[in-house]
């Protein structure tokens, strides 16, 4: 996985809450074996008019001039729900995102994300309130994500501080195999083995 | 001091615990299917790795597989190649698989438990958001990422954080004509889909405990859908029944063994849960999903909501949306809907007691002119079982397709979808945009209500057929 410290990009704002994985990446580009190439069909349905993917829809946000390099997704509520499917981060990093900016997102969208080189950055409403009307006002503004100092700044220097899981940020910070991880822990998964064993014959 | 249930089992399966960076709890089960493990075997492969503990997981296929036919020549080419993967990581890396062609085989989250692979207290994963499902046993039951499946692949273990814990309780008697189905559609609209986001979901009180393991499986199945990250139910009697004598269930010594630890996993008297909710099932009518998230949600006595008279402007503005892709005006009664399709189907809703009811509401009625219905047992057991006690006759004569085991239509993967514009009363778990097919409309619904507008071509209040 690619590290990430900070990243500065366009900022695109797709005002909707409850965006789910199959409208991040709907199931018909499920049926790939591999990671890559997902990209060109993220938010297929808005994004384009017909089915084949062949004739975009001129009033989707990622299709205008000014939003076409964003890396910056701004959202609402509950981003990432529904279908456990990984091809909704890989579509999305593909694309070029690289920072998700809502005030919640999905549990196992937030463990696929962190996998993935993919930073969220949960803020209050409030805040995802005002950084809608900055975007509106100054449309293809940037902000700038600081994984090390936890904030977003935009580029009229506003600066807002978000929380994150420390384990999940040392693994974006040091792009961390997460199986190599936990494979120092061999001694201790044994040890548990051993215990069931003893303990649960019948899972044994 | 006092424990809640999903306490027990997290501490049960601590491998290493860490307030500092993460925890590592064991996998006791690893159920695996076509479309979400194709590249975590490829990650091992790359990496150098073998299966941990290859005789915890388990394979099969079930969201791609035909509905039609059992032949491997006539499935679509992309659905076919994504099998044949399944197939050959199996064999190479010494997996059990329950393939397409098998009578074994179905959707992933119902041969678990008639298998008995499904047990109390273990820890269940699987990559797909429905795994929640397994919790109805008394597991900690969840979904999980490709990155994740291999790393339960490679380790038998998955890096976690403690979740909250949230108990719902809900007593009282249900009334005639509602189901578990109506129990969770109705707790998702009271807590919404991002309700219980962080939280392992307890469903207690006198309502579950009256209820069938399929009946506690289809609540548990529908956490994910108030954004629960697990949802669990204490066994008892009625889940150590269903338990013994199936195929993976303990036996002789070792099942007197896991018995006694069974009657351990219940919450303890006193013990804090983080949120808790209380319900009357009297409060429960027969629900009906309107929009686009199965949040939005209504009796069937109710009609369409009007989304100016929603205070919050983000659900506002959701509910405006749901509503022009649903084609619906505010204010149309439920009851008035016409549908085009059927599908009684689905991890949440195809299993034999889901047939049994609904089979008697249609027995020598037919379905509209206008609808197309399709039955798709849960899986290949459930088929069989069904056929013998003579199901499938009831409803092939009323009308119904009778089709093989699979996910089907619950989201469209293989070739039975909704086409564009088409409006389907649907005993699945989601009603996203494009579940069912591009451009297609969802409402979700029991299995009673899905055949009784079957029936009537249009959305209707099954209380009438009881």
């Amino acid at each position: 996985m690619e590290p990430f410290r900070t990243h500065t990009g366009i900022v695109a704002p797709l005002d909707r809450a409850n965006i789910d994985t199959d409208a991040i990446i709907p199931k018909q580009f499920l049926k790939k074996i591999d990671r890559k190439g997902f990209g060109k069909h993220l938010f297929h349905e808005w994004r384009y008019l017909d089915y084949e993917g062949t004739k975009e829809n001129p009033d989707f946000i990622l299709n205008k001039q000014e939003y076409r390099q964003a890396t910056v997704l701004l959202t609402r509520d509950n981003f990432g729900c529904g279908s456990s499917r990984e091809h909704a981060p890989w579509a999305l990093s593909d694309f070029g995102f690289r920072v998700i900016i809502a005030p919640s997102f999905a549990d196992i969208f937030f463990n696929n994300c962190s996998k993935n080189g993919i930073l969220l950055v949960p803020l209050r409403s409030q805040e995802v309130d005002d950084l809608f009307k900055e975007v509106a006002q100054n449309k293809g503004t940037r902000i700038t994500a600081d994984l090390e100092k936890r904030t977003v700044e935009t580029s009229n220097g506003k600066e807002y501080r978000f929380d994150i899981n420390e384990f999940t940020r040392e693994c974006l910070l040091n792009g961390l195999d997460q199986i190599d991880w936990t494979e120092k822990f061999k001694d201790k998964i044994e040890a548990f083995e051993k215990k069931i064993k003893k303990e649960k014959p019948w899972l044994a | 001091m006092p424990k809640t249930l999903y306490e027990k089992i997290w501490e049960d399966h601590l491998v290493r615990e860490s307030q500092k960076d993460i925890s590592l709890i064991y996998v006791d089960l690893h159920l695996v299917h076509e479309v979400t493990s194709p590249q975590a075997f490829e990650g091992l492969r790359q990496s150098n790795r073998k299966i941990r503990r290859p005789e915890k997981t388990f394979a099969t296929m079930d969201h791609n597989v035909s509905t039609r036919t059992k032949d491997w020549s006539k499935v679509e080419t992309t659905s076919r190649a994504q099998m044949e993967v399944l197939a050959k990581n199996c064999q190479e890396f010494g997996v059990t698989l329950y393939d397409f062609a098998t009578q074994d085989q179905g959707i992933v989250h119902v041969i678990g438990p008639e298998k008995g692979l499904t047990q109390p207290g273990m820890v269940i994963v699987c990559g797909d958001s429905h795994t929640a499902t397994h919790g109805a046993f008394g597991s900690l039951a969840f979904g999980i990422g490709t990155s994740e499946v291999e790393h339960v692949l490679a380790t038998q273990t998955l890096q976690q954080d403690k979740a909250k814990t949230m108990l719902i309780e809900i007593n009282g008697k249900l009334g005639k004509g509602v189901t578990p189905k109506d129990v969770i559609l109705y707790i998702i609209g009271q807590i919404g889909t991002s309700g219980a986001t962080g939280y392992v979901i307890e469903y207690a009180g006198s309502t579950i405990r009256a209820l069938s393991m399929e009946g506690r499986m289809t609540i548990c199945n529908m956490s994910i859908e108030a954004g629960a990250r697990a949802g669990m139910i204490a066994p008892d009697e009625t889940t150590f029944a269903y338990l013994k004598g199936r195929e993976f269930s303990p036996n002789g010594t070792n099942w007197e063994k896991a018995l006694a630890y069974w009657k351990t996993l219940l919450t303890d008297t006193g013990a804090k849960f983080d949120k808790v909710i209380k319900i009357k099932a009297e409060d429960i009518k027969p629900q009906v999903t309107w929009g686009t998230s199965p949040g939005q949600v209504v009796s069937i006595e109710d009609t369409v909501p009007d989304p100016e008279k929603i205070v919050d402007p983000v659900e506002r503005g959701a509910a405006r949306n749901a509503l022009v892709y649903m084609d619906l005006k505010p204010e149309t009664a439920m009851s008035e809907i016409t549908i085009d399709k059927v599908f009684l189907g689905s991890c949440t809703n195809a299993r034999i007691e889901d047939l049994r009811v609904a089979s008697k509401i249609i027995k020598g009625k037919k379905v509209h002119a206008k609808v197309h219905a399709i039955v798709v047992p849960g899986s290949g057991q459930v088929k069989a079982q069904a056929e013998k006690e003579g199901l499938d006759k009831i409803f092939t004569e009323a009308g119904f397709e009778w089709r093989y085991a699979g996910c089907s239509m619950c989201l469209g993967m293989n070739d039975d979808r909704l086409n564009k514009g088409e409006r389907c009363a649907s005993s699945s778990n989601r009603n996203f945009e494009g579940r069912q097919g591009p451009g297609g409309r969802t409402h979700l619904m029991s299995p009673e209500m899905v055949v009784a507008a079957a029936l009537e071509g249009k959305i209707t209040d099954v209380r009438k057929y009881l």
